[in-house]
């Protein structure tokens, strides 16, 4: 497997930036059919990896390795296993929808606008691929940038400035002190082993001193807690989600967020395992707690985006609550509800969206009886929402499922509390779509709305589709993360049972 | 009797020679040619001087030896730095043309003067003796007073010229002090023998009292807390092009003479001074970075960012190793690319009588000048230091030296500082992308010239950044001589 798959989907965006860049700023069309060109090739390149990816090994696949800082031990070395395979095709899928459910919305600035977005889904692969500790840091931080202009920019025009300099800000702290941590970890790890290097994989299996793990499972921890963001460092999410433009909330929540959970699982667990056992109990609480907060400030929003964005407060809960299990069923289930959460919060900010653009309000109280003026929004409305509170026969019943059946073999106690949150999620869901859709309508402005447009339903239809296939079939992904999974929970127990990480050979990637 | 007569090799100091005789000839010409000649062509005649010295350094490099006597050090170090004073030299020469016009202040002096300046710094660089290293600063700082005031009639330009004056005595002062105490427990000036003896005797009195003299002395050059308190006045109230000059040029310079002379000398006793240094390094950060916070006029902020920016790279002295020396011929090139390039764009928008240089004078740049926007923020993220650019960079190789070295709480202590950076960064760019225009912009001119030197910054910042391997490459190479 020679072609730079990988290295591709990371240059293509770029391509298209430096082609927007040289379109007239006047011919809209021209540069939105662009942006909708790239996006697309990038999911047609990607398909590949999702096809050719071999599930029945844990190794990193496609992998490309080239030095680029020889002296410092840097390279270019990117690889995916069955966990950030998933992630990555969100990625590629969630694009495309991007750019076509911004085509009539953003009038002002497209050129940069486009730009901003095809150079943050360069970042966004990058994180997901790097297997370089330092590679991931620039990633990490690139990705920031174009992010923090989508809010700042094209936010709503109160509170974008604060909501993107608190969301950059936040980011920053954890970051920096990761950086501190890798560096710390790079000679640690070069004091032992005498080699110069950032490559993840040789330091998995590294043997570090239990309290100088505790230290950097924190650092670690918390820039990564940030984003996903667990209680109690999530504030910084309301204000980004509700401030941002529809398609900037939409890859916040769909894709963002996940680095957290990915962080967790790539990099805080497997090179701090002891710290990582330790830790169970404060972070699965922690998740609890923002499982059951998360809902319970849903109940009460005014605002629809508010309450979209305390909900994946309280879905990331279940993630974490799932990855803290170190078990088949937790982990595998955590993996899941990321692309879950990806698919139905990304297509819940995409409804309220539309319903945005219509009404230009976010108020709950400013609508009613919906359902009777858009059959057809109401339908697929009804969807997300079933799927976001877990209905069986769609995907969120699948991952909260797992979740919940992993918790609870860990520690019957988390499970049982965690599991208040579906019923609340059930609560504040329907009692908002209730509030939204049914009854009759009260205001005059709602009585000639228009029902979505085809572009809007064609938007849409993707997601549901994989909404129901995960529901229905959820083996299709389940299986690409399988080998992984088994191998990182095995890594995990041996981890446990030594107390010692010397299993040097496991998770040990392709080093071709 | 006979009488040595050292042998003197002219080419190892081609560079100053060459820009000595270019500021002495553009001298005359101004005196004698009347109008005759166009003082138009002034800054050409530099530039081309700086070319050649350039072109001089780059032939010099990998040639190791001492000349003058061992007055001065030939070797790849001093070349490094004077690539980095070249370059800010022709950088700030190619900002001065317009700015100056705008003034009608066109003198023949101003580019001699900067060209003297450039000497003074490569002599610092290059000293191989403290009485070198003192006639260097001296070279370096008369200019820069005089520069400084420039603007006759302006209140602040005065100001900034008188304050300088003084408190740059004041530093002479303490430096000179300093070497004379140095000379009082050893009984030389060469640094070579210095560093013989302290290894061999220890320290003693003097020596201390001489150690302690020179942190002040140099301190007081790279603007250290407690010794930064001229910086901000004499950056605003200097024409911006000599701050923009100051603030790469006299920094590096500094840090040159301070790296050569601590690192060199005194490494055996590092514990009496980097706990010295490590409290300086942490008040300067912490200093330059809240300060900056409240700043509203943007030369104030670049110049409490460049205290600021001081305080990481004495982080690299501290660390003390390879790695931070290294880390610090990288970042201050990094250093002189982006703050060389965020002053150009002040100038650029500032235009006639610096009459925008409030930081919401820069609302709705981006949207105006997008251009002008965009160079401005690779140079602010390359401040603050964000990847990919030459900033994050020279951060991660001094930050990583510390590490190795085993000051992790000094690292976490400016890791958080950068934090605190980047609020007052961002809030530029903020204003320049989020908001809109107060009131209208008008035209900047910017002329090929200046727009074709941003635009090779900010790619240089990208590039050097992105690829940072050869420049990495390049500053190893030249700290070789530092034995640990």
């Amino acid at each position: 497997m020679n072609f730079p798959i990988l290295s591709i989907l990371i240059l293509l965006p770029m391509v298209g930036v430096a082609l927007i860049m040289m379109l007239n700023r006047e011919n809209q069309w021209v540069i939105k059919g662009t942006a909708m060109a790239v996006a697309l090739l990038e999911f047609a390149v990607s398909l590949p990896l999702w096809f050719w990816f071999d599930s029945n090994t844990a190794q990193m696949q496609f992998v490309e390795l080239y030095p680029w800082v020889p002296s410092y031990g840097i390279s270019y070395y990117v690889g995916i296993d069955g966990i950030s395979l998933l992630l990555v095709m969100l990625t590629t899928f969630i694009t495309p929808i991007c750019v076509l459910a911004c085509w009539e919305d953003v009038q002002d600035k497209v050129k940069e606008f486009m730009i901003c977005l095809l150079f943050l889904q360069t970042g966004m692969i990058g994180v997901f691929v790097a297997l370089d500790l330092f590679l991931f840091y620039v990633f990490w931080e690139v990705m920031l940038i174009p992010m923090y202009l989508l809010i700042g920019v094209w936010g709503n025009p109160a509170r974008r400035i604060y909501a993107a300099v608190k969301f950059f800000i936040y980011t920053m702290v954890g970051s920096l002190l990761m950086l501190v941590a890798i560096l710390v970890l790079y000679f640690y790890n070069a004091k032992v082993t005498g080699v110069y290097t950032f490559d993840l994989l040789k330091m998995y299996g590294l043997n570090i001193p239990f309290e100088m793990q505790f230290w950097m499972f924190l650092a670690f921890g918390l820039a990564f807690a940030i984003k996903v963001p667990m209680f109690p460092v999530h504030t910084w999410l309301p204000d980004a989600h509700t401030e941002a433009p529809t398609v900037g909330s939409v890859i916040l929540a769909a894709v963002l967020l996940k680095m957290g959970t990915y962080g967790f699982l790539r990099f805080n667990m497997p090179l701090f395992p002891e710290a990582a056992w330790y830790f169970v109990p404060l972070f699965s609480i922690l998740a609890v707690i923002g499982i059951i907060y998360g809902a319970l400030v849903s109940l009460v929003q005014v605002d629809l985006k508010r309450l979209v964005a305390f909900s994946s407060v309280s879905h990331l809960g279940f993630v974490m609550l799932g990855l803290f299990s170190y078990n088949m069923a937790g982990v595998q289930g955590g993996i899941i509800q990321m692309i879950n959460h990806g698919l139905s919060t990304g297509a819940l900010f995409l409804i309220v969206g539309m319903i945005y653009e219509r009404r230009h309000t976010r108020m709950i109280a400013d609508f009613g009886g919906i359902s009777k003026v858009m059959p057809i929004f109401a339908t697929i409305f009804m969807i997300v929402t079933l799927s976001s509170i877990g209905l069986p026969g769609l995907n969120g019943f699948v991952g909260e499922f797992l979740i919940l059946l992993g918790a609870f073999k860990a520690n019957k106690i988390y499970a049982i509390f965690a599991a208040t949150g579906v019923i609340f999620a059930a609560a504040y869901m329907l009692w908002m779509f209730q509030r939204v859709m049914f009854g009759v309508v009260t205001n005059e402005k709602n009585k000639n709305l228009k029902d979505l447009s085809m572009r809007e339903v064609v938007v849409l239809l993707p997601v549901l589709l994989f909404i129901v296939w995960i529901g229905v079939y959820p083996n299709t992904f389940l299986e690409k993360t399988k080998a992984s999974t088994a191998n990182f929970v095995a890594y995990m127990e041996k981890a446990k049972a030594t107390k010692v990480a010397a299993a040097d050979v496991i998770m040990k990637g392709d080093q071709r | 009797m006979s009488i040595d007569i050292p042998t003197i090799c002219l080419t190892n100091i081609g560079p100053l020679i060459t820009l000595s005789v270019a500021g002495l000839l553009l001298l005359l010409f101004d005196a004698f040619s009347g109008k005759a000649i166009k003082k138009a062509h002034f800054h050409q005649f530099s530039l081309v001087a700086v070319a050649i010295a350039l072109l001089q350094t780059v032939l010099l490099w990998n040639r190791q030896t001492s000349d003058f006597s061992r007055m001065i050090y030939v070797d790849n170090f001093s070349f490094f730095f004077n690539i980095i004073f070249l370059l800010g030299t022709g950088i700030s020469i190619i900002l001065s043309v317009h700015y100056l016009e705008n003034y009608k202040k066109n003198y023949g002096e101003y580019y001699a003067l900067m060209l003297f300046a450039a000497v003074g710094m490569m002599l610092m660089a290059a000293g191989g003796n403290l009485v070198i290293i003192f006639l260097g600063v001296e070279i370096l700082s008369i200019p820069i007073y005089i520069l400084s005031g420039l603007f006759r009639e302006d209140l602040k330009s005065n100001e900034a010229a008188l304050k300088y004056l003084l408190l740059g005595a004041f530093s002479s002062a303490f430096l000179l002090f300093g070497i004379a105490m140095l000379y009082g427990g050893t009984a030389t000036f060469y640094l070579a023998d210095l560093a013989a003896f302290i290894k061999k005797n220890g320290m003693n009195g003097y020596t201390y009292v001489g150690m302690g003299l020179l942190i002040v002395g140099f301190g007081f050059k790279v603007s250290l807390a407690p010794f930064h308190m001229w910086t901000p006045d004499v950056y605003e109230g200097a024409p911006t092009s000599i701050t923009a000059f100051m603030s790469v040029g006299t920094k590096a310079a500094a840090f040159a003479a301070f790296v050569r002379v601590f690192l060199e000398v005194f490494p055996s006793v590092r514990m009496e001074w980097d706990l010295l240094l490590w409290v300086a390094a942490v008040a300067t950060m912490t200093v330059g970075n809240v300060t900056a916070l409240a700043q509203t006029n943007i030369k104030r902020m670049l110049a409490y960012s460049s205290i600021a920016h001081a305080g990481y790279i004495l982080v690299g002295l501290i660390a003390g190793n390879q790695l931070g020396a290294t880390g610090i011929l990288y970042y201050l090139l990094a250093y002189t690319l982006m703050n060389l390039g965020a002053f150009g764009v002040v100038i650029a928008v500032a235009r006639k009588k610096d009459s925008y240089l409030n930081i919401y004078d820069y609302s709705g740049l981006a949207f105006q000048y997008p251009g002008l926007a965009a160079v401005m923020t690779v140079f602010l993220f390359s401040l603050v230091g964000m990847p990919p650019t030459a900033g994050f960079l020279g951060k991660f190789y001094i930050f990583s030296a510390a590490v190795q070295a085993g000051y992790i709480w000094l690292v976490i202590i400016a890791v958080i500082n950068s934090l605190i950076s980047v609020y007052y960064y961002l809030r530029i760019t903020v204003i320049m992308y989020m908001q809109p225009a107060e009131a209208d912009l008008g035209p900047v001119a910017v002329t090929p010239v200046v727009n074709a030197t941003l635009i090779i910054s900010a790619l240089a910042v990208l590039l050097i950044g992105i690829f940072p391997g050869a420049i990495f490459q390049l500053a190893m190479n030249s700290i070789k001589i530092f034995g640990s």
